[in-house]
């Protein structure tokens, strides 16, 4: 006999939440549906944080350690929130060949940060992705959400520097 | 329906043996006392196929095979040990020595342990690859049990457990590669898990000292990994 | 839909197009977008509309020389225009009727065209990739037409068979062959899957045929699901290629619209449907069964085959798993016929290739050449060579699980055996070219460290083992390394490669082998030397401190 369990109520009046049911709801509540969950809690929350993946996983039926676990495993997940600017370095092959190696290491210590973290004042996040499609003017970058090609050090550094508050 | 599984009679290492078409090489070797090393492998739980320490050679082919998971064929010539083989089951020891932090010496699971008996046959002495040695926790919280990650091998058998035979799957992995991590719900502490039933089957499991009852720590006691076939068994007969 | 149907649809965008034969068609994929052209499409438009001339502005996908963009087409005549600017807009327009501006012409009789034969790409960059009409005037959709209401499924998988067409995402595994594995497996419930996760960090060619003609790519998949009994489909695409998935979902909406998605298409009792599927950055879930995996919302974990997916593959089920560009050639093979396709190319490996050509050459872009090719013309010809007076030193194919072919392998034809045999692998078809600023240890330690952060960690070799591996390697490429490490690593490469689960820890270590084959000496250099060849490695500075 199947186990009839009550749905969890949406954990706040936020009208985000019910975008997020919709989701689910398109997938009949199937457990499947988990990822698709978490790209559309993401994208209209910025990032996962626990009540969220619990309250996803309540509604999907998934063991907590079951979404946390899928949480982690796809790096496009971030469970931290994201700084108020990102940026992008591109670390695929046409680009590290062409430099964004070192490219990187200047991002890092002009921000005092280390790659997938955010400064400290949450003011920028450093990223980094494997090939963005912009290979003919590696190495690219994606400053909030802008592709730049083609990008130097001052190029960087002046970008950098715009962004401090 | 699935139609009755046929008799198939294959060779391992040099011995003819037959075997049902629905039984691993694994299966079929261990029922006639070929001994074949595992680590992931469980009598009762899933396989997964993720140590290849089982690894063995199949006459045509050039890919080698864990014998947890390939059915046995018509005709099949297997080979269990050879020296390659025996070398990658060494490196995959010395690699899980080099990967966290096992001091053999002052483990809880000193002598009673899969992975050391498994050096012990291999005649690993010593390892010749960069420790890594990662700075992991040790998880006290739960009242009677622990989990040390820095013995951990990630076998999975404790996740398949917790999830195959109790039904609670209290625990999984975070992240991925050499990162992955063994947690429990939400990454919380054990003793604060919201669905672990205290059963202490994972423990009975696992192959390590990285899951352990504190109240055995200094005892004598050996797991009890083989409780599962007894209780798959007991199961089959209530249906 | 019938074929005259088609012919009518045809027919009314020939019409509008005669009746108004002047336009501009600016790129929107990827690599012309991130240069702004969708700027210059409304400068463009807003000076047609200014100026009252009459003219079609519209965006249209990957030229194929994306190094020269943002790149817009002229018709009726033809002419390409290059590196154009916002401010460009004026004259361009204003000369709509006479020879572009001289700096904006881009000849096409330079060999980067000349040389390439277009089937994947044939529409690639000629029509607007958002219009459903545009793909049937150019003759979409012909293909599904005539399978659905002419050929019976095992006609298909015949024709398949016959065109020699064998797999784009990497392995090579004959097409033909895998459609009528998974028609002849019996199941209530099949699957049909569109690998569109291209994770090869350096290969773009999967998400350019998504951009520039996702029908194409549909139709495949409509066919394949008839051809082997499957009513439903999935196109997993990578979450990094937002523009792709945009034009997928419009142009599904497009094809149920037109009835060539939905139930009883073209009349014929055959219900197909399809659904997108987005990843979550995991170069593993490209594997076809920690795809499926993905798929049913789990951690992208590989597990043991067989069984095959053609047996058990999404819920257990019989399931097609094929690559995009794989999918994208079967329109034009129905088309054209099998034996056409099969027309093309090497003995072996029929038809043609597209790849994506980037790092150190001038021509930077999106190619297709017939298989066979000698890697010598596509990189000096069309590549158009070495820019800056550089060497040439190697081209690294298949990416991560490829590796690299130095100068004395140039004339090889690129076909999957040939490949093979020096040591590289066809891959999906990043092509990345190297000069002699470029250092082979680092090379392989750079798609060390990819593997080691991609590894899903299941299974011992590849989580430990290139962990160990990208460790020694970093010895190397700072200096600290001693001949047994040396000897270590090569213990390493033999064992994760031969004991792995599953293909990205089986071929975790071809870069390594495969620079270690052809540049032994620089690891040598590195190791005892302490000295970097192209000084990019910090052993450098370690000799000039104790020097
Ligand atoms: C680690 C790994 C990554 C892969 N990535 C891709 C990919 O990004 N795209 C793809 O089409 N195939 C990829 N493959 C190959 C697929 O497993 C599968 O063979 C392919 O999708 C089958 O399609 P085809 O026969 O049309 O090539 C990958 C395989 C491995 C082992
Ligand atoms: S778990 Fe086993 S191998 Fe690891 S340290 Fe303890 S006794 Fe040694
Ligand atoms: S805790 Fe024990 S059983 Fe669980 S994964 Fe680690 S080693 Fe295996
Ligand atoms: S490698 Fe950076 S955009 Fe492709
Ligand atoms: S026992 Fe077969 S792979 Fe672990």
């Amino acid at each position: 006999m199947p186990i009839t369990s009550k749905r969890p109520s949406l954990p706040s009046s936020d009208k985000r939440w019910r975008i997020v049911a919709g989701t689910m709801r398109r997938h009949g509540f199937a457990r499947e549906a988990l990822i698709e969950t978490l790209h559309t809690v993401q994208e209209y929350f910025g990032y996962l944080d626990k009540p969220s993946l619990r309250f996803v996983a309540a509604s999907l039926r998934v063991p907590l350690s079951q979404a946390y676990g899928v949480a982690t495993f796809y790096h496009y997940f971030t469970l931290k929130p994201p700084g108020k600017h990102t940026c992008l370095v591109c670390l695929g092959t046409a680009c590290y060949i062409k430099g964004a190696g070192q490219l990187l290491a200047t991002a890092e210590a002009s921000l005092n940060v280390k790659a997938g973290e955010t400064t400290l004042d949450g003011n920028v996040s450093l990223v980094t992705a494997r090939c963005i499609g912009s290979c003919s003017m590696a190495p690219a970058f994606i400053f909030d959400g802008e592709t730049a090609g083609n990008v130097n050090e001052n190029a960087l550094r002046s970008k950098l520097a715009g962004w401090k508050n | 329906m699935n139609p009755a599984p046929a008799v198939k009679t294959l060779a391992i290492d040099g011995i003819d043996v037959s075997a049902s078409s629905d039984q691993t090489i694994l299966d079929a070797a261990r029922e006639n006392g070929i001994s074949i090393p595992t680590l992931c492998h469980l009598d009762g739980l899933t396989e997964v196929g993720a140590c290849r320490m089982c690894l063995v050679e199949l006459k045509g082919s050039t890919r080698l095979q864990p014998a947890c998971v390939t059915l046995v064929e018509e005709g099949m010539e297997v080979t269990t040990r050879t020296p390659r083989l025996e070398k990658y089951r060494r490196m995959v020891l010395e690699l899980l020595f080099a990967e966290r932090n096992h001091v053999c010496s002052v483990c809880v699971a000193n002598n009673m342990c899969e992975l050391q008996d498994q050096a012990k046959a291999h005649g690993v002495t010593h390892v010749r690859f960069p420790y890594r040695s990662p700075e992991l926790p040790v998880d006290v919280s739960h009242e009677r049990f622990a989990l040390d990650h820095n013995r951990c091998i990630l076998c999975t058998r404790c996740v398949r457990v917790c999830n195959e035979i109790e039904g609670a799957h209290t625990w999984d992995l975070l992240g991925r590669g050499v990162n992955s991590l063994l947690i429990s719900d939400l990454h919380q502490p054990w003793g604060e898990s919201d669905t672990c039933t205290s059963c202490g089957k994972c423990v009975q499991v696992c192959p390590t000292g990285a899951l352990f009852d504190k109240s055995k720590v200094g005892g004598k006691v050996r797991k009890n990994p083989d409780f599962l076939s007894y209780l798959n068994e007991m199961r089959e007969g209530l249906r | 839909m019938t074929l005259d149907e088609l012919e009518q649809i045809a027919n009314e965008v020939q019409a509008a197009k005669e009746k108004s034969p002047r336009a501009l068609n600016v790129c929107v994929a990827a690599g012309c977008l991130s240069l702004h052209s969708d700027a210059i499409k409304s400068a463009l438009e807003k000076e047609v509309q200014r100026t009252g001339v009459n003219c079609r502005v519209a965006g249209t996908g990957c030229m194929g020389l994306c190094s020269l963009g943002p790149l817009v087409n002229r018709e009726p005549d033809g002419q390409l225009l290059k590196n154009v600017a916002e401010a460009d807009a004026a004259e361009i327009v204003e000369k709509l009727e006479s020879v572009p501006p001289e700096r904006l012409l881009c000849s096409r009789e330079q060999p980067f065209f000349q040389r390439q034969t277009a089937v994947v790409l044939e529409n690639s960059g000629r029509i607007n990739p958002e219009k459903i009409e545009e793909y049937i005037a150019a003759e979409g959709y012909q293909a599904l037409v005539r399978a659905l209401t002419e050929m019976a499924p095992a006609q298909i998988v015949q024709e398949v068979s016959k065109s020699g067409l064998r797999g784009r995402g990497g392995a090579g595994y004959p097409t033909g062959l895998k459609w009528g594995t998974v028609a002849k497996t019996i199941g209530t419930t099949k699957y049909v899957i569109c690998n569109a996760d291209e994770g090869d960090p350096g290969a773009f060619m999967d998400r350019s045929v998504l951009e520039s003609d996702p029908h194409r790519v549909l139709e495949g998949m409509i066919v394949a699901g008839y051809a082997v009994g499957a009513s439903q489909g999935y196109i997993y695409v990578r979450a990094e290629y937002p523009l792709a998935i945009k034009r997928l979902q419009a142009a599904i909406r497009d094809a149920r619209r037109l009835g060539f998605l939905g139930s009883q298409i073209c009349n014929a009792k055959f219900s197909f449907d399809i659904e997108i599927r987005i990843g979550g950055g995991a170069f593993v879930c490209g594997e076809e069964t920690a795809l499926i995996a993905s798929i049913e919302g789990r951690r992208g974990t590989p597990r043991p085959r067989p069984p095959f997916p053609a047996q058990s593959g999404l819920w257990q089920m019989p399931t097609l798993i094929n690559n995009v560009e794989s999918f994208a050639n079967i329109p034009t093979i129905l088309r054209r016929g099998g034996e056409w396709y099969a027309s093309l190319g090497t003995k072996k490996s029929k038809g043609t290739k597209v790849f994506a050509l980037c790092g150190k050459v001038r021509n930077v872009g999106l190619i297709e050449v017939p298989m066979g090719t000698p890697l010598r013309q596509i990189i000096f010809e069309i590549g158009g060579g070495i820019p800056d007076g550089h060497r040439f030193k190697a081209v690294q194919t298949g990416g991560p699980s490829g590796g690299c072919i130095p100068e004395q392998s140039l004339d090889l034809p690129v076909d999957y055996e040939s490949l093979k045999e020096v040591g590289s692998i066809m891959g999906s078809g990043g092509m990345i070219v190297m000069d002699d600023s470029a250092c082979m240890v680092n090379v392989a330690r750079y798609f060390m460290e990819f593997c080691m952060s991609e590894s899903c960690g299941k299974c011992i070799p590849c989580r430990a083992g290139t962990a160990q591996m990208f460790e020694l390697l970093t010895r190397m490429t700072s200096g600290t390394a001693t001949p047994q490490d040396l000897e270590l690593l090569e213990d390493l490469c033999d064992m994760v490669s031969s004991t792995s689960l599953c293909g990205l820890g089986q071929s975790a270590p071809n870069p390594v082998l495969s620079t270690l084959r052809y540049f032994r000496e620089e690891y040598t250099e590195h190791i005892v030397d302490k000295h970097c060849r192209a000084g990019v490695c910090e052993c450098n500075h370690l000799a000039e401190v104790s020097a």
